[in-house]
C-alpha cells in the first residue's frame, strides 16, 4: 500500500517512520539485552513471582473497581446536564495528566495516617498505608479516568435515540441501561477496561510514594524492576521484557473490536 | 471522514511547519547576537559532577565555592542513587567526577576501567533511627524497633543503606519486620517526615537534613556499618585537571568542614 494510493502525500512517510522507530527501537534494544539462557530462572525467582502475583491480583481488583465506579461516572457525565458539569468532567480526568508521583503525594495526604481521612480510618483500626489496599487505591486513582474517558466518548457518539424509543415503549430505566445503552457501547467498555488494567499494571509513581515497597504486600512488578535494577540489572531486563509482552497482548486485545 | 484526513493533516503539519520556522528564525537572530560570545566561551568550562544523593547539600555549597575561586568555571551536579549514576557513566553519560555513597559502586566504576585517578575516600556516614517529631510511638533504641505495633521502614537490602541496615541487624542479633523496604534512603526519610512510619533507619546526615520534622536516635551498633564515600575523576574527562582540583577541595580542610557541618564524619 503506497501512500499515493491512500491519497496521502508521500513526504508523510519519513516522519511517520521516524516516529515508529522512536517507539519501537527502544523495545528492540531492550529485547536484545535479555539473557535468554537465564531468562526463565530470572523471572521465576521467589521475588519475581511474588511481584508478578501481586501485580496481577491488584490490577484485576483495580479493573473491577474501575468498572464498578467508572461506568456510572461515564453515564452521568455523558447523559446528564447540570451546572458545573464540564468543570467536573475536566477534574475527573486530572489523574490522566498528573504525574503519578503527584498522585501518590495527594493520596498520602488523604488516606495516610496524618491525612484528611486517614486519621478517621486509624480510629476504626484500618491502616491503609503500606497495605495492598494502598496499592489498589493508587492504581484505581490513575486507571479510572481511562475507563471513564473511553466510555463517555462512546456514549456521546452513540446518542440516545434507541433509549428514547425503548423508554417510550415502556421500558424502565434500568432495563434500558442494561439492554440498550450498555450493549451499544460494549466495544468501548471493553477497550476502556483493558486500558485501565494496563495502566494499573504499569503503575509505579503513585504506588512507591503512597504504598511503600514490601515483597508480597506492596512491591508490584514495576517496583520490583526498579529495585532489581540496583543489584541485578539482568533480572530487571528480564522482568521488563515480561511486562512488555503483557503490554503487547493488552493492546492486541484492546484493539480487537467485536463486530457491532 | 477519510477524505478529510489529508486536508486536516496538511493543515496541522502546515501549522507545525510555521511554528518551526518561527522558532528557527528566532533562533537565528539569537545566534547572530551570540556569535561574539561563542568565541569567549572557549575559556569557559563546565565541570560535571555525578554525586550520591546524600551529598547534595554539602556539594552544592562546595560547588559554589569552587565557582567563586575558578573564574569561568561552572559546576553542574547530577545527584542520584550511586548505582544509577554508575550505570549512567557506563552508558556514556558525560561526567568528570564521580562521588559514590559506598565503595561497592566505586568498585563498579573501577572494574569497568572508567576511573581517572585512583579513588580517594573522603567521608563516612553511619545509620541512625529517625522518628517523626515528638516520637509518637515512643521508640527508644534499636531493640524497640522490633516491638509489635511499631511501623518500621527501612531500605531494601539491594541498595547501600539497606545493606548497612542488614549488617546492623545482624550485629544486634535482631530481626526487623519492616512494613516497607524502600528503594532509597530519601524514600525512607519521607515516610518518617510525613508520619506514615513510626521509625526509619536512615543516615545521620539525613536526620540533620530533615531538620525539625524528625528526631534522631543514636545506637551503638551503628559502628558496625560505616559507609565510606569515595570520589574519583572519570576516565576520558575533558576537565581532568579541574576535576582533580574539585576533589582536592572536597578532601581538603574547607571541604571536610562543610561535610562535617552536614553530619558526615571524616
Amino acid at each position: 500500500m503506497s501512500p499515493a494510493s491512500t491519497g496521502l502525500p508521500r513526504w508523510l512517510l519519513a516522519p511517520a517512520l521516524l516516529g515508529a522507530a522512536l517507539v519501537l527501537l527502544p523495545l528492540v534494544g531492550m529485547a536484545l539485552r535479555v539473557r535468554w539462557s537465564e531468562f526463565w530462572e530470572l523471572i521465576t525467582s521467589e521475588s519475581s513471582l511474588a511481584a508478578l502475583r501481586l501485580s496481577l491480583q491488584t490490577s484485576l481488583t483495580t479493573t473491577a473497581l474501575c468498572v464498578i465506579l467508572g461506568v456510572p461516572m461515564a453515564l452521568l457525565l455523558a447523559r446528564t446536564r447540570f451546572p458545573g458539569l464540564s468543570v467536573l468532567r475536566a477534574m475527573v480526568l486530572i489523574p490522566l495528566v498528573l504525574p503519578p508521583v503527584v498522585g501518590g503525594i495527594a493520596l498520602l495526604y488523604t488516606f495516610g495516617r496524618q491525612g484528611l481521612l486517614g486519621s478517621s480510618f486509624e480510629l476504626l483500626g484500618i491502616q491503609i498505608a503500606f497495605s495492598t489496599t494502598a496499592v489498589v487505591l493508587a492504581q484505581t486513582f490513575v486507571a479510572l479516568p481511562f475507563l471513564v474517558i473511553s466510555l463517555e466518548g462512546a456514549l456521546r457518539t452513540a446518542g440516545t435515540r434507541y433509549e428514547v424509543a425503548a423508554a417510550s415503549l415502556g421500558a424502565r430505566p434500568t432495563r434500558v441501561l442494561l439492554r440498550i445503552t450498555l450493549p451499544l457501547v460494549l466495544p468501548a467498555l471493553c477497550s476502556g477496561t483493558v486500558l485501565s488494567f494496563a495502566r494499573a499494571l504499569g503503575e509505579f509513581g503513585a504506588t512507591i510514594t503512597f504504598a511503600g515497597s514490601l515483597q508480597g504486600t506492596t512491591r508490584t512488578l514495576p517496583l520490583e524492576i526498579y529495585l532489581q535494577r540496583e543489584s541485578d540489572p539482568e533480572a530487571a531486563v528480564a522482568l521488563s521484557f515480561v511486562l512488555m509482552v503483557v503490554a503487547i497482548v493488552v493492546i492486541a486485545l484492546a484493539r480487537r473490536r467485536p463486530t457491532a | 471522514m477519510i477524505r478529510s484526513l489529508p486536508r486536516r493533516l496538511a493543515a496541522t503539519s502546515g501549522a507545525l511547519l510555521l511554528a518551526l520556522t518561527a522558532t528557527s528564525c528566532g533562533g537565528a537572530t539569537g545566534t547572530g547576537d551570540s556569535a561574539g560570545d561563542a568565541g569567549g566561551s572557549a575559556e569557559e568550562s563546565t565541570l560535571i559532577v555525578f554525586a550520591a544523593a546524600s551529598l547534595q547539600e554539602p556539594f552544592e555549597q562546595l560547588g559554589e565555592e569552587f565557582e567563586s575561586t575558578h573564574e569561568g568555571v561552572s559546576v553542574e551536579f547530577n545527584f542520584g542513587g550511586s548505582s544509577g549514576l554508575v550505570t549512567q557513566i557506563q552508558e556514556g553519560a558525560p561526567a568528570d567526577v564521580f562521588a559514590s555513597a559506598n565503595e561497592a559502586n566505586m568498585t563498579k566504576l573501577v572494574d569497568a576501567d572508567l576511573h581517572g585517578a585512583e579513588p580517594v575516600d573522603f567521608a563516612t556516614n553511619t545509620l541512625m533511627i529517625a522518628v517523626p517529631a515528638g516520637n509518637p510511638a515512643g521508640v527508644s533504641g534499636l531493640s524497640s524497633l522490633t516491638e509489635e505495633g511499631i511501623d518500621l521502614v527501612m531500605c531494601a537490602p539491594e541498595v547501600p543503606c539497606g545493606a548497612a541496615t542488614e549488617t546492623v541487624e545482624e550485629r544486634a542479633g535482631l530481626e526487623f519486620t519492616p512494613v516497607s523496604e524502600e528503594q532509597s534512603v530519601t524514600d525512607v526519610l519521607n515516610k518518617v517526615t510525613t508520619g506514615e512510619a513510626d521509625a526509619g533507619l536512615v543516615y545521620v546526615t539525613d536526620v540533620l537534613m530533615a531538620g525539625d520534622d524528625v528526631e534522631g536516635i543514636e545506637f551503638p551498633e551503628s559502628d558496625s556499618a560505616v559507609n565510606t564515600y569515595p570520589i574519583a575523576t572519570v576516565a576520558g574527562s575533558e576537565q581532568a585537571e579541574l576535576g582533580q582540583e574539585f576533589i582536592d577541595l572536597v578532601t581538603g580542610e574547607d571541604g571536610q568542614a562543610v561535610l562535617a557541618e552536614h553530619g558526615f564524619q571524616p
